[in-house]
């Protein structure tokens, strides 16, 4: 049975620099390198599509202001603000 | 009104009246009354005066003050402004409008606190590092230090570069009488500047251009409004200059003692004239040249070892000779020894 | 299908596009893995979320961050190497509605900088300062910071940080909360989930509180530099966590309400109030009384300090200034006006004056004896000299020159003040020259003697002088 989506992740391999920060932190480790190089010679990060929780975690680690687009399944029961989903981070 | 006031008191005097809002600066004799004077007014008429750490946060804080297009000032003297030139550099590349005064001492070094010239240099051929240059006003006395700091403040914001009144221990010390118009300038709007508005939120100032095509193109750009000033903003004075047979040339406090010895030569029977360059840059080299073109002999005078009399020497070139004669130290020329030299020229000439 | 809604993105304070940056529009410069871009995203996330953006002015540094306005899409200073606070309080003071963040690097702010981010700390100035450490200069290709390691290698500690020879690590934070004006002073860092949203956190409340004119805030956030430290990105963060914050411990050093205490302000007045140009009578530009007298004055005042030789001078020259004359005050200053001696050049003129140094004068006011035998040589054939004593030293003997012993300081002392010794030979010098008139004189006193009694003495003093010239024998005048 599958798993209901609670969020999903998208990555700009034109502004992924591949450090790689963002796959070590993920906490429900969905997001790997891409095995193919980005125009820029790096393995950018990949959502694998499945498991993404839109914690946000890996926005906050992330030091490209725009590489990383969270999202999370709508309408939530209650708005998530930028300052729960640092606090969800936190905890 | 005429009011007996001090050289250094009267160049806040005339800032006042050029609008300028923002004072920072650091105590340095024989500059500080200058200091006095902002900190005792400016906080009158709502503007800012600070005494900063140092001259080096001063200067910078000259050049947030700008940024954000305020009329700003400082002043200094020798060992100040050499602290200050990084930030002259920084100011002339973000093409920030201020001014800055120095009341020039005995250098190098620690020097003394005797009134020199030896600053020129430092500050009408650059003294910081790059490409620019600093619109300077040598003032003659005391209604000057009032009349040329408002021009400075009037032509920083025209050309959006440092104006510098390059000035002496003595001009700033001295006390003669002082006529303030009743005018008060309103400082010109500054659409470049970043003042925290919606208006202003895409405005950057900054002297970094990293790409060399853009920064080649920046220099070019400094360097038109840089000839733009050569051309329109040369100022000068004559005195006696008609029939000279002998020029003297000197600014400051030297061109005041060379008024003397005109006079006093003339009534012992040598047609003597005087040049004064009022804007040290833009140098006023053709003015100079009319006004040597029949004289025998060009003294240059100078409280240094030599420095404007390069500028002098490439204005005239092979025109006439140019003597040179010069006390340091925190001795000014007396009249006697400019005169002494004057004679001794046209002995040599005629023998 | 489930619908999504986008909760974390490109902050609107950033440009869509980095269109100052030469290529690559829509990255940054910095490294993979560096922390100036997460901090970056706090600070603009905040600016946002508190709807600052058009009140923002950005003061990026000399550093890696020294382009930080290729992304910041507010109003952007850059400053020169580390004076970026020096700038951000002139900012600040200019627009005080405005909010100044001045964004510094550990070189910037610990080394270079040092003096002017103690003093804006000091002075409270109402900004926010990040700091971000990373303990290696990067931009310039990996040299010591004040803030490395002990042992930590750079290129410029190649055998390691050794406090022998470079000192210890410097920690900021600490260092400026012995101040007493910051509100706010934290450490943060980069090295993990958790601590990066503290970061959060702190960026937040500096940014409130300056929002809120509380006064000066700092954070400090520990940041990696993987390809400096020359390790992965991930290396580089624990690395942060391992190392750094070791030796910078994490936590509030400054949390508080600062109130100034209450000072006296100076008076609100306009330009021409201040400057006396508003009540200035029209009759004031021709003088009372025009002088008649067409001689040149060259007068040289000298003494020691306390006698009221500046004064002196300045008095003369303001009295000819009122009676319509061409005037120039030049004094001794600085040491030599401290370390005793003092004199002044007083020249009066119906002409323009030249050199207001005068050489030769036609008077010569000395005040004591060495000022008597040091300028009595210099003064003019037909000058006289005017000698603070009842006689005049045997061996003083200047051909042509009028000698004139006026014992000021004794008939001051007379009149009960050693101090107005200067009016009296103001009024000997008066009588004896008639170079100006004495009316003048009382009037100049009224102007600038506010005390009544001040007055009344120096007026005596004034006539004191006058009287003891006038008692002199003929022949003596």
């Amino acid at each position: 049975m599958a798993i209901e989506p609670r969020g999903r992740v998208q990555i700009d391999p034109n502004e992924c620099k591949g450090c790689g920060l963002c796959i070590d932190a993920c906490p429900p480790r969905c997001l790997v390198f891409e095995a193919e190089l980005s125009p820029y010679g790096v393995h950018p990060a990949r959502y694998v599509g499945s498991g993404c929780t839109g914690c946000g975690i890996c926005f906050y680690v992330c030091p490209e202001p725009g590489a990383i687009t969270v999202y999370r399944v709508s309408p939530p029961p209650k708005v998530i603000s930028a300052t729960e989903a640092g606090r969800a981070a936190t905890l | 009104m005429r009011q007996l006031c001090k050289g250094n008191v009267a160049v806040i005097q005339g800032a006042l009246l050029a609008g300028c809002q923002a004072y920072y600066g650091y105590p340095i004799t024989p500059a500080s009354e200058i200091a006095e004077a902002a900190a005792f007014y400016l906080p009158q008429v709502g503007g800012v005066f600070l005494q900063a750490e140092s001259e080096v946060a001063a200067i910078n804080m000259v050049y947030g003050a700008a940024s954000a297009g305020q009329r700003v000032m400082t002043a200094s003297s020798g060992p100040g402004i050499s602290l200050m030139q990084e930030g002259l550099s920084y100011l002339a590349g973000a093409e920030l409008p201020c001014v800055v005064v120095d009341v020039v001492r005995g250098g190098p070094g620690l020097g003394n606190i005797a009134p020199e010239q030896s600053d020129y240099f430092a500050l009408v051929k650059g003294g910081g590092h790059g490409n620019y240059r600093n619109l300077v006003l040598a003032p003659a006395s005391v209604q000057e230090m009032a009349d040329l700091t408002m021009l400075a403040f009037e032509l920083a914001d025209r050309y959006r570069n440092p104006a510098v009144l390059l000035t002496d221990g003595f001009i700033g010390q001295m006390m003669e009488p002082l006529e303030l118009r009743a005018r008060i300038t309103p400082p010109p709007e500054k659409p470049w500047a970043v003042r925290g508005t919606a208006a202003t939120r895409k405005n950057l100032i900054t002297s970094i251009h990293l790409e060399p095509d853009a920064l080649e193109a920046h220099i070019r750009k400094l360097e038109a409004k840089y000839r733009e000033a050569q051309q329109r903003e040369p100022r000068h004075e004559l005195y006696l200059a008609e029939d000279a047979e002998v020029l003297l040339v000197g600014y400051g406090i030297v061109s005041r003692v060379l008024r003397s010895a005109a006079e006093q030569a003339r009534e012992q029977g040598l047609r003597v004239g005087l040049f004064r360059p009022i804007t040290l840059w833009p140098f006023p080299a053709q003015a100079l040249r009319e006004a040597a073109r029949d004289v025998r002999a060009v003294l240059v005078v100078e409280m240094s070892t030599g420095q404007m009399v390069e500028d002098v020497r490439l204005a005239l070139r092979e025109q006439v000779p140019v003597h040179f004669y010069s006390r340091v130290g925190g001795n000014v020329p007396l009249v006697e020894e400019v005169n002494a030299k004057m004679f001794e020229l046209v002995e040599t000439a005629v023998h | 299908m489930a619908e999504y809604e986008v909760v974390h993105s490109k902050s609107p304070v950033f440009y869509p596009v980095y269109e100052r940056k030469a290529d690559l529009q829509h990255q940054t410069h910095y490294c993979p893995g560096c922390g100036h871009g997460v901090v970056h995203k706090l600070i603009a996330e905040t600016i946002a979320d508190l709807d600052l953006q058009d009140r923002t002015i950005f003061v990026s540094p000399v550093g890696c961050s020294v382009f930080a306005y290729y992304y910041f899409d507010v109003g952007n200073v850059q400053a020169a190497h580390g004076r970026a606070s020096a700038v951000a309080t002139a900012l600040k003071r200019a627009c005080p509605e405005s909010i100044v963040i001045a964004y510094q690097g550990d070189g910037d702010l610990a080394a270079i900088g040092t003096a002017e981010i103690v003093h804006a700390a000091n002075r409270g100035e109402p900004i926010t300062v990040f700091f971000i450490n990373n303990a290696i200069y990067g931009m310039t290709g990996g040299q010591m910071a004040p803030t490395t390691l002990v042992g930590q290698t750079t290129t410029t500690t190649p055998w390691g940080r050794r406090p022998e020879n470079e000192g210890f690590p410097l920690r900021v934070c600490e260092l400026l909360a012995t101040l007493e004006a910051p509100v706010y002073i934290e450490r943060v860092a980069l090295s993990d989930n958790k601590n990066i949203m503290k970061a959060r956190k702190a960026i937040r409340k500096a940014l409130e509180l300056q929002r809120d004119g509380a006064g000066f805030s700092l954070v400090e956030i520990l940041s990696p530099c993987p390809t400096i430290w020359k390790m992965t990105p991930t290396e580089a963060r624990d690395w942060v966590a391992e190392h750094m914050i070791r030796n910078f411990p994490l936590g509030v050093f400054r949390d508080r309400k600062v109130k100034m205490p209450e000072s006296s302000r100076p008076p609100r007045r306009t330009v021409a109030e201040v400057l006396g140009l508003a009540d200035a009578p029209a009759e004031a530009e021709t003088p009372a009384t025009r002088s008649a007298d067409a001689r040149e004055w060259k007068i040289k005042i000298a003494g020691f300090g306390g006698q009221g030789v500046l004064l002196l001078g300045q008095i003369l020259a303001e009295m000819g200034m009122r009676e319509g004359k061409e005037v120039s005050w030049l004094p001794s200053y600085g040491p030599e006006m401290r370390s005793g001696s003092a004199h002044c050049h007083v020249c009066l003129s119906s002409k323009r004056i030249g050199s207001p140094l005068i050489e030769h004068p036609n008077v010569l006011v000395a005040m004591n004896e060495i000022s008597l035998r040091k300028f009595a040589p210099s003064v003019v054939p037909g000058g006289m000299i005017l000698y603070n004593r009842r006689t005049v030293p045997a061996d003083v003997e200047i051909p042509n020159v009028r000698v004139f012993a006026i014992p000021a300081s004794e008939l001051a002392d007379q009149l009960g003040a050693a101090k107005v010794g200067n009016i009296v030979m103001l009024g000997a010098l008066l009588e004896l020259t008639g170079a100006l008139s004495s009316a003048t004189a009382e009037t100049v006193l009224q102007g600038t003697v506010k005390n009544s009694d001040l007055l009344a003495l120096d007026l005596q003093a004034l006539h004191a002088g006058r009287d003891y010239v006038r008692q002199l024998p003929l022949e003596a005048r």
